[in-house]
């Protein structure tokens, strides 16, 4: 059968037809001796395409008169080889969309994540300037609203440290567009804005586009974003992107400048309710300690307070007690009860007499149902370094003494509880503490803590007085430590109560009870109290 | 042996002055160690090398002694309540005005080592930096509460036992989950601060003065993702953690058995026991935890030592380990962990 040769006119309209770009060359001189139609649509000037075709390799890319082009040579023949052009101008571009996609997804979850993670406002204001140089130009100024007359402002260029500084309201209309930011108007665009004019408080320096965004609040515009471009100008997708990422970072900063009203103001109520510093009085030790249940907070229905002599040579009082409840309720009745009792003091009452005079108190201020048990004790010097106090309870736990010997020894005081009932029965006690020897004032916190190897054990009287006979010597600030260690590693990390404790040690002179040596142990315990590595 | 006596010129490398340090410190004498500190400073002496060189060695030293059973637990407590009024009369005797950043530091929740983080403390303020020292025992909603009131550009973490390791690490997570970078330190957190890094913690330092160097260049660390470090442990350290008490409470009934003469112990006696059982299941879980059989190991040599000091034989903690052991047959992991640390006692 005879090969059917086609004529050199139908393999060129078959050529053309084809959506493929050919360009068929010799191989002698790599002239081009064919174009056919999509080639010459692809390319309208071959020619300028020579580089490439001539270049040796067997594929290229090129960027020609904004289109991408793909090239494959095949040879046909050993006279002649075609190229075979495609266009991915498409393809690229939308290569192009999606990792810039993928960019701005990334950096708004990287800006979300961030932005959300402080309450505090500095540290809002200073990751905002880092996430939009790290995105989204070479410096960016975050400016607060006015606030008395002024602006602060916070500077990041990259590569530098973060400035921080403030600004009078009056010059904050020198920046382009700020007016209508903060004003709350639409932002005007960036190729609106004349860089030139940014002024020079802002630092900015030689600047090429500037980009004013507002910061959305709550109601109010929360500050501006200020972004600067050295060389190139923002793009409209860079202004919607800047925008949005401003939107997160304002909701992030105003929910922070919310935060720090509140916490200030909570800061301002609970500075009175906090347990007061004490300094040591005439030798004696004083040390108190505090644990709230709600350790966020740092207040609760646990208190202690001393008030110091009225007049020289008269008596200190010492005050510790409970409220029944906790967190901020039971801190608000904590602080009524301490003003009592300090207004007491003042009158010189004894503190039976104080103990009956605020259950009266209490039980015509008509709150129902809030009761409180606490110790009062006067406290003075007597001879021969030693120190006597006079305690009374109502209806909480006596106090303890550590003798020298290291015997503890409760302080035999009872009283009924404050705030109940109108007939109270107040049985004060006296107790003479020899210099060195600690008189322990404690809330049930203390033994009722509940934790042990089985989680459920009450830590205890008998083994709070233990502990207590193991300190025997020790300054008071040890003694409490060591107590609150001891039921912290009862606990084991478990719920906590209020507790609270204030200790009282006459002073001493020399400390010559440590100087011994060896503690008694169990035969088998790993008896080490206290496990920790070498220090 | 010489009689030191502390008339100045003192030298802070001459041993005497520190076994005089070490004897005031002891004998709870506040005044005396004052007065060798003010007397140091009055030479021109700078703060840091007193802190490192006399107050920090010092401290080293009553552990050592406490270990070896010279010292009791109270003359320790004495030694270290003593030593921090030498400290804060340091700091009083040595203003400087903060022009650096502000700086959060904490012991991790139930670690009560509080004098070394101290000390650090001190460092990182004549450094030039703003410091919140929030104390011993510090839980973790307090820390974060912390740092969202102030925005500090870092917290320092003390860890120095292995046992807290898993509530280091849910305050390493939290801190910087609210966008702080943290710094750990202490001896829990291993040699060379190996599980510092697996627990997430952006840098480490061994000590006071390494940890001032780390925070005066290169800080803050880039900020990475805190949920990356979030989860560790698996279901054998969930085991051990949820049925510690069954673990303990059955343990000591086993030893009971073993051991009768443990029926005539008082209350003080099975206490200490219990708690040392709990130490060694605290122990285990840690290493459960990390991956990390050293914490278990080491665990195991330290205790060994302070149990010879004070003539308690290998056996008793061998017996401890093996009654935990006896528990966990289902467990390979555990049993792991707890055959390394038998393997390091002689039988």
């Amino acid at each position: 059968m005879r090969a059917l040769v086609p004529a050199p006119a139908l393999l060129r309209a078959a050529l053309d037809a084809a959506s493929e770009a050919v360009l068929l060359c010799g191989t002698a001189d790599d002239t081009i001796l064919l174009v056919n139609t999509a080639a010459a649509n692809l390319v309208p000037d071959v020619a300028t395409l020579r580089g490439a075709l001539t270049a040796g390799a067997d594929t290229f890319t090129v960027e020609h008169a904004g289109r991408h082009i793909a090239g494959r040579r095949r040879t046909l023949d050993e006279d002649h080889y075609a190229w075979y052009l495609r266009d991915r101008t498409e393809e690229v571009n939308r290569a192009a969309a999606l990792s810039a996609e993928r960019a701005r997804t990334a950096f708004l979850a990287d800006a979300g994540r961030r932005l959300s993670a402080s309450l505090h406002q500095g540290r809002c204001l200073r990751t905002t300037a880092e996430l939009a140089v790290a995105h989204l130009a070479d410096a960016a100024v975050v400016i607060l609203p006015p606030h008395r007359r002024r602006s602060t402002w916070l500077r990041l260029t990259g590569g530098e440290r973060i400035v921080e500084g403030s600004v009078a309201e009056s010059q904050l209309s020198d920046v382009p567009g700020m007016v209508e930011v903060l004003g709350g108007f639409p932002p005007i665009p960036s190729r609106w804005l004349d860089a030139a004019q940014a002024p020079s408080w802002l630092g900015l320096g030689e600047i090429g586009a500037l980009l004013v965004t507002p910061l959305p609040g709550t109601a109010e515009p929360a500050g501006a974003l200020i972004l600067a471009k050295r060389g190139s100008t923002f793009t409209t997708d860079d202004e919607i992107l800047a925008r949005i990422f401003a939107a997160r970072a304002g909701s992030a900063i105003s929910a922070a400048a919310l935060y720090r009203e509140q916490a200030d103001t909570a800061a301002v109520l609970q500075a009175d309710l906090l347990p007061p510093e004490l300094l040591q009085m005439d030798g004696v030790e004083l040390v108190g300690s505090y644990q709230a249940a709600r350790e966020a907070l740092r207040i609760g229905g646990d208190f202690y307070d001393v008030f110091e002599p009225t007049h020289p040579g008269g008596d200190t009082v010492l005050a510790l007690g409970d409220v029944c409840g906790t967190g901020p309720e039971a801190a608000v009745l904590t602080g009524k009860v301490r003003q009592t009792l300090r207004a007491l003091h003042l009158v010189d009452a004894d503190p039976a007499e104080m103990l009956r005079v605020l259950n009266q108190a209490l039980l015509q201020s008509g709150r129902q149902h809030r009761f409180v048990t606490l110790v009062v004790g006067a406290l003075r010097r007597a001879d021969h370094g030693r120190v006597r106090l006079t305690l009374a309870t109502g209806g909480h736990p006596p106090p303890l003494v550590l003798r020298a010997d290291g015997t503890v020894e409760e302080v035999p005081v009872s009283g009924t509880l404050i705030g109940a009932v109108t007939e109270t029965v107040v049985r004060p006690a006296e107790v003479e503490l020899a210099p060195g020897e600690l008189c322990l004032l404690y809330s049930d916190g203390l033994f009722e803590a509940r934790g042990g190897p089985t989680t459920t054990a009450q830590y205890g009287e008998a083994r709070l007085k233990a502990a207590l006979s193991t300190c025997q010597g020790l300054p008071a600030t040890a003694t409490v430590e060591r107590v609150r260690q001891l039921v912290s590693d009862w606990m084991h990390g478990g719920a906590r109560d209020d507790i609270a404790m204030l200790a009282v040690r006459a002073p001493v002179r020399t400390a010559l009870s440590l100087r011994d040596g060896g503690q008694t142990q169990s035969s088998f315990a790993l008896n080490t109290r206290r496990v920790r590595q070498r220090s | 042996m010489t009689v030191f006596t502390p008339n100045p010129p003192l030298d802070l490398d001459d041993p005497g002055l520190r076994e005089h340090f070490l004897r005031l410190v002891g004998d709870g004498d506040e005044y005396g160690a004052v007065e060798v500190v003010t007397a140091l400073l009055e030479q021109d002496i700078p703060p840091q090398r007193i802190m490192m060189d006399l107050i920090a060695r010092t401290q080293s030293r009553v552990g050592e002694l406490w270990a070896a059973n010279e010292w009791t637990v109270a003359r320790e407590h004495a030694a270290t309540a003593t030593a921090e009024r030498a400290l804060a009369a340091l700091a009083a005797h040595t203003p400087r005005r903060p022009d650096r950043g502000r700086i959060t530091i904490a012991c991790v929740d139930g670690e009560w080592h509080a004098l070394p983080v101290r000390i650090l403390a001190e460092m990182l303020r004549l450094d030039g930096w703003r410091v919140d020292f929030l104390g011993p025992s510090v839980p973790g909603p307090h820390l974060v509460t912390h740092l969202h009131q102030t925005g500090p550009d870092a917290v320092a973490l003390s860890c120095m036992i292995s046992t807290r390791l898993p509530r280091a690490h849910a305050a390493i997570t939290a801190c910087r989950s609210a966008g702080i970078p943290v710094i750990a330190g202490g001896r829990g957190f291993g040699p060379g601060g190996r599980y510092a890094q697996t627990l997430g913690a952006d840098a480490w330092a061994a000590g006071a003065e390494e940890a001032v160097a780390r925070l005066a260049s290169s800080w803050p660390p880039p900020p990475r993702d805190p949920q990356v470090h979030a989860f560790l442990g698996d279901d054998e350290y969930t085991h051990v953690v949820r049925h510690r008490p069954d673990l303990i409470v059955t343990g000591m009934r086993s030893l009971m058995t073993a051991f009768p003469a443990m029926a005539s112990y008082n209350d003080q006696q099975t206490d200490s026991t219990l708690e040392d059982m709990g130490h060694v299941v605290d122990f285990l879980a840690s290493a459960l935890y990390l991956s990390e059989p050293q914490i278990f190991t080491d665990f195991v040599d330290w205790t060994n030592d302070v149990l010879q000091a004070r003539g308690v034989p290998s056996p008793a903690l061998r017996a401890g380990l093996q009654v935990i052991r006896d528990q966990l047959h289902d467990y390979p992991r555990a049993l792991s962990v707890l055959d390394a640390g038998l393997s390091r006692l002689s039988p």
